[in-house]
């Protein structure tokens, strides 16, 4: 082969002109469909931003081995688990903690906090992780690319990657494989006027009645009693997130 | 000066081109078979779990990203910083750059649990997010280094080299405070959260860019019979050991800070001490491999004139920089988060306050590496097409 310096080829030129033009159509094209069929179906929000839900958990009335409200979390979202723990979604948890000087034991449910400044909204490039105007945090499974790093910036760990195809999903929370989720404060029935989570009830049934439920906003509500009666503190309060959960004898 | 003619890179025989483009073409194959494998299953096949989020294809896509930046800076020496020994060498410092980042970027695409989605990453912005601004910052940098390149190579745009020169260097200082920044910016954990990964990730990019620059120059110009000076070698060497140098006390500054505040001494405790796999990659890997290995062979007496000792060198840094952004990526994730500072978690549903277990699998590994036979084939081919390097390089 020769290695003689010739005239610079133009058909070479042309081919790769080309090849950028038609790869670079090809990339935006199925977008520009896409956003023009988004912009015709705009949903309309149900929240109302009188509102702020949030939770107040007592941990002296969380039962040690109990896991109602585990439970009933994953059947009122269908979250079955494979028998892989490291994988398995979980979207509330029960955490024992033990004082390392006084040694006192607590028990408590972990979940998302349903922050007023949520580091994974903050974080995420699509807005698929989002906060509604009465404060509850979601993940949008249309926009959601799958990145993860709302799971990196949670501070509570709360969110879990579909790490697995699903199959007989529950209505009230629709899911999808490479998606991240996380507890959704049972938004199904906040919208539907239910102002109960399936957590809150389950615990109820077992006679703890450890989580109370309801609208931070309203004077009157049963959470906002509870709040101003007693003592509770935020998880991580040194980040100033203003967590819509919050905790009772901590 | 004499004038400097370019021409596309030939080797001797021409079989072995293409021999070595279908090994590339193979192992990218493997790379793409590996992605179909962990998307149609489910990231439950590869080591990540709802505990460490990012796995090892993150460690090689930030790795190739973090270079490719890098890599352009040799050319930012010659056209922004006018170093007449450099200016030569920009038409291929470019086209480095390009291919390490195309590289990077193929394997975070295919990692996403959603690649089909890049439409949705490429038209919703989220600009507070550091990522979104990412997904600009890289697309813009194979857009400007275009140009560059163009500015490098038709002499009839030549004169707006400088200008396109000094817009690139800007865009790759950007480019890599964003990539350290998706660190920086990380409230929630402790290994993170730090201003100073920012500009950590500045000064990394500099010595594995250098470094995968000297290493496949002196490649090339072997595989293509041509002669590199000693004088001009010696300038990269000398450049490599500051960056070398540089990282190292970057390194020292983010773990001493670490070590003043009691709140991380329990991180610090985990990768200096008895983190297990992370202590040695740090130990080993990073520092000893890494930093005084290359130190060694590029200040020694004895190898002054020796260029296996550059590429040694070189090949150590890029060797201690993958371990240090597997200890940075894996190590800062596989450390329990502290959400009860004060108290001890004695059970928990969900792996609180317990150390991460991950082991990458071959999927993973697969495609991280067709990134760097990607970005390999993408060099190999625009040497070929274009002319980038220098039909000598004597002094």
């Amino acid at each position: 082969m020769s290695n003689k310096c010739g005239p610079p080829s133009t058909d070479r030129r042309r081919f790769i002109g080309g090849t950028l033009a038609a790869a670079g159509a090809m990339t935006l094209a199925p977008g520009v469909i896409l956003h023009a069929v988004a912009a015709n179906d705009k949903a309309t929000a149900g929240a109302s931003g009188e509102h702020r839900w949030g939770m107040v958990i007592d941990t002296d009335r969380c039962a040690d081995g109990c896991s109602a409200c585990v439970d009933a979390c994953n059947k009122e979202h269908g979250l079955e688990g494979q028998g892989r723990p490291a994988t398995d979604a979980v979207w509330i948890r029960p955490v024992k903690l033990k004082d390392r000087q006084t040694g006192h034991v607590n028990r408590l449910v972990m979940m998302c906090q349903h922050c007023e400044h949520p580091p994974c909204v903050d974080v995420c490039p699509t807005n698929a992780s989002f906060k509604r105007v009465d404060g509850v945090v979601l993940v949008d499974r249309h926009r959601c690319i799958g990145c993860r790093y709302c799971m990196m910036a949670c501070p509570y760990k709360a969110r879990s990657f579909v790490h697995e195809a699903l199959s007989n999903q529950s209505v009230n929370a629709p899911r999808g494989k490479g998606c991240v989720e996380s507890c959704t404060l049972c938004v199904h029935r906040i919208d539907a006027g239910v102002m109960r989570t399936a957590c809150q009830d389950a615990c109820e049934k077992e006679g703890h009645a450890a989580i109370v439920f309801g609208d931070l906003k309203d004077p009157k509500s049963e959470i906002r009693r509870v709040l101003k009666t007693h003592d509770s503190v935020q998880i991580r309060a040194d980040l100033e997130l203003n967590t819509g959960v919050r905790y009772l004898n901590l | 000066m004499s004038k400097m003619y370019y021409r596309e890179l030939r080797c001797g025989v021409p079989v072995r081109f293409w021999m070595g483009l279908t090994l590339l073409g193979s192992i990218i194959a493997i790379g793409l078979g590996a992605a179909y494998y962990m998307e149609h299953n489910g990231h439950w096949v590869t080591g990540m779990s709802n505990q460490v989020v990012w796995g090892l294809p993150h460690v090689f896509a930030i790795f190739l990203i973090v270079a490719a930046s890098g890599a352009l800076n040799v050319a930012s020496i010659g056209s922004v910083f006018g170093g007449p020994m450099y200016k030569p060498l920009g038409r291929y410092s470019g086209l480095l750059a390009i291919g390490l980042l195309a590289g990077g970027l193929m394997v975070l695409l295919l990692d996403l649990g959603r690649p089909d989605r890049l439409i949705v990453a490429m038209t919703q912005y989220n600009f507070k997010s550091i990522f979104a601004w990412n997904v600009i910052l890289y697309t813009g940098f194979f857009a400007i280094v275009g140009v560059y390149l163009w500015t490098m190579m038709d002499r009839s745009v030549g004169k707006y080299n400088r200008p396109v020169g000094f817009a690139a260097f800007f865009w790759r200082i950007a480019l890599t405070t964003g990539t350290g920044s998706i660190f920086g910016f990380l409230v929630a954990r402790e290994a993170y959260d730090a201003a100073i990964m920012a500009p950590m990730f500045v000064i990394m990019s500099f010595s594995y860019g250098l470094a995968f620059f000297i290493m496949t120059l002196i490649t090339a110009y072997i595989w293509g019979d041509r002669e590199i000076g000693d004088l001009r070698l010696a300038r990269l060497k000398n450049l490599l050991g500051v960056f070398v140098g540089a990282v190292l006390y970057f390194v020292l500054a983010y773990n001493l800070t670490n070590l003043y505040i009691t709140q991380h001494h329990g991180i610090e405790r985990f990768i200096l001490l008895d983190g297990g796999v992370y202590t040695q990659m740090f130990w080993i890997g990073q520092i000893l491999v890494g930093s005084i290995l290359p130190l060694f062979l590029l200040y020694s007496p004895a190898f002054e004139k020796s260029r296996w000792a550059i590429v040694a060198a070189s090949v150590a840094v890029l060797i201690g920089g993958f371990f240090q952004i597997y200890v940075i990526v894996i190590g800062g994730q596989a450390y329990p988060m502290n959400l009860f500072p004060g108290k001890e978690v004695i059970e928990s549903g969900f792996f609180d306050g317990q150390v991460a277990d991950y082991a990458p699998t071959f999927p993973e590994a697969a495609l991280g590496i067709a990134g760097i036979a990607l970005s390999l084939a993408m060099v190999a081919v625009g040497a070929r097409v274009f002319k980038v390097f220098p039909e000598t390089l004597e002094d």
